[in-house]
């Protein structure tokens, strides 16, 4: 896996990436929060957001088709429960807010997410009083979460080498046993990652 | 089951944020008391461990496949308090960086998927344990915790959904908990399959050692109990009461409903769960369900008084 996949043009420059990362993170919050808040009858609210994302997005240099395609990978989530409000009375109207909330509010985190690396995130929710082992163990998750991805796929691949077909039962144990196998592995990294923490100096 | 941004209106993300915020407070304020600091890096590897187990396919059938959702196997095997952070990290990760899953609606998931799926989870799993102690009891206990909490969490997930006005309640109740009904078989044998795995390879990791059990997991369960029986109250039973029990169908169709009596024996202070002068019929049924939660939650805790005073450890 392309480990920089998610927040591949979190680290460029551009005038929108030198902004301080608290004002990014408010500004997302609370655009995300009055997005919720407002009737979606106030079309120009939703029209202003919609120009005011783009023109982050343009000016962050972020590539259009990257963005659309991240948005994408949303839809069939939406479409799903979407489908589900359009059997009410006025399942349209709810069909369009929800829709057109949603994709404003992914707009918004991805933009963020592609403009801000995650250690300023956690930096500014540092000083933002958050409890100080929430932070640590979201530190350490976005430090190994693409190691662990990475090892599992290459225990999968290793199983897909050396068996050829089997019956399901059969293929759900071998699953299983991969998954097992990563929580033992995770325990030990997590043995190392202590001693070599303790040893650059870490309370 | 996660909920993305634009589908909950702010009351809901209020009333889930609170119930999340206070749940991770309890959380965490039992892992900074008890969590000795080498496990600490453990605790970011098993969130870590949780995303990648989520992209382990198990196939089910015509090419498609399910996966491991975790919460009841990372409290079972780290404890609930760890439980409820570790998902709640993932949630804040996958939220942030891969956008599954909204920034406002982050309460109502780390409820939907943390506290009910992972410490209510647990508290199903103790209960079960309870009754069959054995080594298989284990796995049994472990299959109906993580199908139960399943529903559950898809249940009020529904709940959350309808309070916001988005999907009616008459069709995302049946249809998040049949589907989660299925899904929920998935969870319970890949969490029974995975634990027998580790199980197998270092018994030691799972290893039952009531010495090193924690002291107050009890008052702990109490606790995130109340928390769920809260949310219960708030995101499903407004909406309960819009269908007929089956006595008051059968009733009214038979024609005796009228014939019911008029003055009960017992005067009830919440007649058909509303209070008298409200209203809306949602918030009378809200705060008399609420009520009534505390009253059956102060029950609770002077009955558990009496019986711990009778035996003492």
């Amino acid at each position: 896996m392309r480990h920089d996949y998610i927040d591949r043009y979190a680290r460029i420059d551009s005038p929108v990436h030198r902004l301080p990362a608290a004002l990014k993170l408010g500004v997302a919050f609370a655009l995300v929060v009055s997005t919720a808040a407002v009737p979606i009858s106030a079309v120009p609210y939703f029209v202003s957001c919609v120009l005011f994302l783009l023109f982050v997005m343009i000016a962050g240099r972020l590539p259009a088709a990257f963005v659309g395609v991240r948005l994408l990978t949303l839809e069939p989530v939406a479409a799903g429960v979407a489908l589900l409000s359009l059997m009410q009375h006025d399942g349209l109207f709810v069909l369009v807010r929800i829709l057109v909330k949603s994709n404003i509010c992914l707009l918004a985190m991805v933009l963020l997410s592609n403009t801000t690396p995650f250690a300023d995130v956690l930096a500014v929710l540092r000083t933002l009083r958050f409890p100080p082992l929430l932070i640590t163990v979201l530190a350490l998750m976005y430090r190994y979460v693409f190691l662990l991805i990475d090892q599992s796929e290459r225990m999968a691949r290793a199983r897909r080498s050396r068996t050829f077909s089997g019956r399901r039962a059969r293929r759900w144990k071998t699953a299983a046993g991969i998954v097992g196998h990563l929580f033992i592995r995770s325990t030990e990294r997590a043995e190392r990652i202590y001693s070599a923490m303790t040893a650059r100096g870490w309370r | 089951m996660h909920i993305p941004d634009g589908f909950l209106d702010l009351k809901t993300a209020a009333a889930t944020g609170a119930l999340s915020a206070a749940a991770l407070g309890v959380s965490l304020r039992r892992l900074n008391g008890s969590l000795p600091r080498r496990k600490v890096p453990l605790m970011g590897l098993a969130g870590a461990f949780v995303f990648a187990a989520q992209m382990v396919n198990f196939p089910v059938a015509g090419g498609t496949s399910g996966h491991l959702i975790g919460g009841v196997l990372v409290a079972a095997l780290l404890g609930p308090a760890a439980g409820v952070v570790v998902i709640t990290a993932v949630l804040i990760i996958q939220s942030l960086l891969f956008t599954d899953g909204g920034i406002v609606a982050l309460g109502a998931n780390v409820f939907n998927m943390g506290v009910i799926g992972s410490a209510g989870g647990y508290a199903i799993y103790r209960g079960v344990r309870l009754i069959f102690r054995n080594e298989s009891g284990r796995l049994l206990a472990l299959m109906v915790a993580a199908w139960g909490s399943t529903v559950i969490a898809a249940a009020c997930c529904a709940g959350e959904l309808a309070w916001s006005g988005t999907v009616p309640w008459t069709l995302g109740f049946p249809a998040m908990t049949d589907l989660h009904m299925l899904i929920a078989v998935g969870e319970a044998v890949i969490s029974a399959l995975v634990f027998a795995a580790i199980a197998a390879a270092r018994p030691d990791i799972v290893a039952e050692d009531p010495a090193s059990a924690p002291v107050h997991e009890g008052r702990d369960l109490f606790l995130y109990g109340a928390l769920i029986a809260i949310g219960i109250v708030l995101f499903i039973s407004p909406f309960a009461s819009r269908w007929p029990d089956g006595l008051e169908s059968v009733a009214s169709r038979l024609g005796f409903a009228s014939a019911a009596v008029a003055r009960p024996l017992v005067p009830s202070p919440f007649e058909g769960y509303t209070i008298p002068g409200l209203g809306s019929p949602v918030a009378a049924t809200v705060i008399a369900g609420l009520a009534g939660t505390c009253i059956v939650f102060a029950g609770g805790l002077v009955l558990a008084r009496i019986l711990t005073r009778r035996s003492p450890r």
